[in-house]
């Protein structure tokens, strides 16, 4: 994926995201970035050998993401798209009542704290392990599910910061075909989210915002592939 | 109409020290209830059923959890008194950068100094380290949040509650290691809001015997 580059002749704002094409946490920047129409340049990082730069920017956990604006690193990827939504105030993701904005945050962190963390289990585990950790999966879908309820996305009308946050499901469901798994949001047991999964993924920019889907299905199969799954 | 606030919390618990400094901060009222978390109450699991855990802060009926989260809420709704987080998005965000630091790494390596046996000397180094970092990061400024009392000074605190136990209990002292940190602390402890919100000492200590009795830990 190329680096987008583009500079004005004027004193503009000079916005960096470093990255990886197959994280989320990445992903969820490049989201953000573009619901606000904000040009960046992108720059795709290598974990087994790390960029100076990122190095410099994030000195502290050394991953990726790392926004760079102005020359001012941000890093932790639910912190950076706070960081966003209060530099570049329009198509806010969000909300601005206060109880409504920790009602996100606390959504948003399930995502990074419960589903994540499974997720990344369920592609190491095998047998009973992985049918057990794909349970615990689908409780936590049935959680967002009955939080979701009528509305068409977890941030409203149009995606918000939980919606961004939980695109942890994209990377799970293409993980789970990969490898052969058994369906995890099948329609039958989550009417609702399932739909809200087709709105999310047909969106304009956050289809944008996904791993080629080829390459992204290769790239679980050689990692995690082979024995896990029945064939 | 008053503002109805009750905080369910547990009395050692890191966690909700930092809301009730919060709370204190922004001078509110509110009731206390003290969670037995080996016996939790029909409201806590009501108001957290997703994760059934301290700190809950209840407004006007309204459960907010997460300790970081509830800060956050007390200090955009209570806007006018001692903000905790600067108005500038970069510094607000470097704000929470070291606040989630503080909860993920500090958090974690509290935890391996007592409750891993063997790897005592490894646990003490990486825990200093990640101090020290901490303290790089205070530089010469009384407070993390610069001149005044902040989000990552509310978060950091309760640590320093548990480090006396964690001194004893892991044989080690941070007074040599992080001296600006200990002056940080001591100045922190001077304000009202923090020192009446953090647990005695010994009683703490007497608690974390039992929890290691309860871990099966001598």
């Amino acid at each position: 994926m190329a680096a987008i580059s583009l500079q004005t002749a004027t004193m503009a704002e000079e916005v960096k995201l470093f990255g990886t094409w197959a994280s989320p946490f990445s992903r969820r920047i490049e989201v953000a970035l573009k619901l606000k129409g904000v040009q960046f340049e992108y720059i795709e990082e290598n974990l087994s050998n790390k960029s100076p730069a990122l190095l410099k920017y994030n000195p502290v956990h050394k991953k990726i993401p790392v926004l760079v604006h102005n020359g001012k690193p941000v890093a932790e990827s639910l912190v950076i798209l706070e960081y966003i939504d209060e530099t570049w105030k329009h198509n806010p993701i969000l909300p601005a009542d206060p109880y409504e904005k920790a009602m996100a945050r606390f959504w948003a962190k399930y995502m990074d704290d419960k589903l994540w963390p499974a997720a990344t289990k369920v592609v190491v585990s095998k047998g009973e392990e992985q049918k057990a950790v794909i349970e615990e999966i689908q409780e936590q879908l049935k959680t967002l599910e009955s939080e979701l309820k009528e509305k068409k996305f977890f941030g409203g009308e149009s995606l918000g910061f939980v919606d961004i946050a939980a695109n942890i499901i994209v990377f799970l469901l293409v993980a789970q075909e990969a490898l052969g798994l058994m369906e995890i949001l099948t329609e039958e047991k989550f009417p609702v989210l399932h739909e809200w999964y087709q709105r999310l993924v047909d969106d304009a920019v956050f289809k944008e915002c996904v791993p080629p889907r080829e390459r992204h299905l290769g790239f679980f199969k050689a990692r995690f592939g082979s024995s896990t799954a029945s064939k | 109409m008053a503002d109805e606030i009750i905080l369910l919390d547990f009395w050692p618990s890191m966690f909700g020290m930092k809301v009730r400094i919060a709370l204190a901060e922004k001078g509110l009222k509110y009731e206390y209830r003290d969670e037995d978390l080996f016996n939790k109450g029909p409201l806590l699991l009501e108001m957290n059923p997703i994760h059934k855990k301290i700190p809950v802060l209840i407004h006007n009926g309204k459960p907010i959890c997460e300790s970081q989260i509830i800060v956050q809420y007390i200090d955009e709704v209570w806007k006018d008194k001692s903000p905790l987080l600067p108005s500038d998005p970069y510094h607000r965000a470097q704000a929470r950068f070291w606040a989630d630091y503080i909860d993920k790494k500090l958090h974690l390596l509290g935890q391996r100094l007592w409750r891993t046996k063997g790897e005592e000397q490894e646990a003490n180094k990486e825990y200093i380290e990640c101090l020290k970092l901490l303290e790089g990061e205070l530089g010469d400024k009384p407070y993390f949040g610069g001149e005044n009392f902040g989000f990552v000074d509310v978060n950091l605190m309760p640590y320093f509650s548990w480090l006396y136990v964690f001194e004893i209990a892991a044989n080690f002292s941070i007074e040599a290691e992080c001296p600006k940190l200990i002056t940080w602390a001591k100045r922190c402890m001077e304000k009202e809001s923090v020192s009446t919100s953090l647990p005695d000492r010994q009683k703490l200590y007497d608690f974390f015997l039992q929890l290691k009795k309860w871990h099966g830990i001598e």
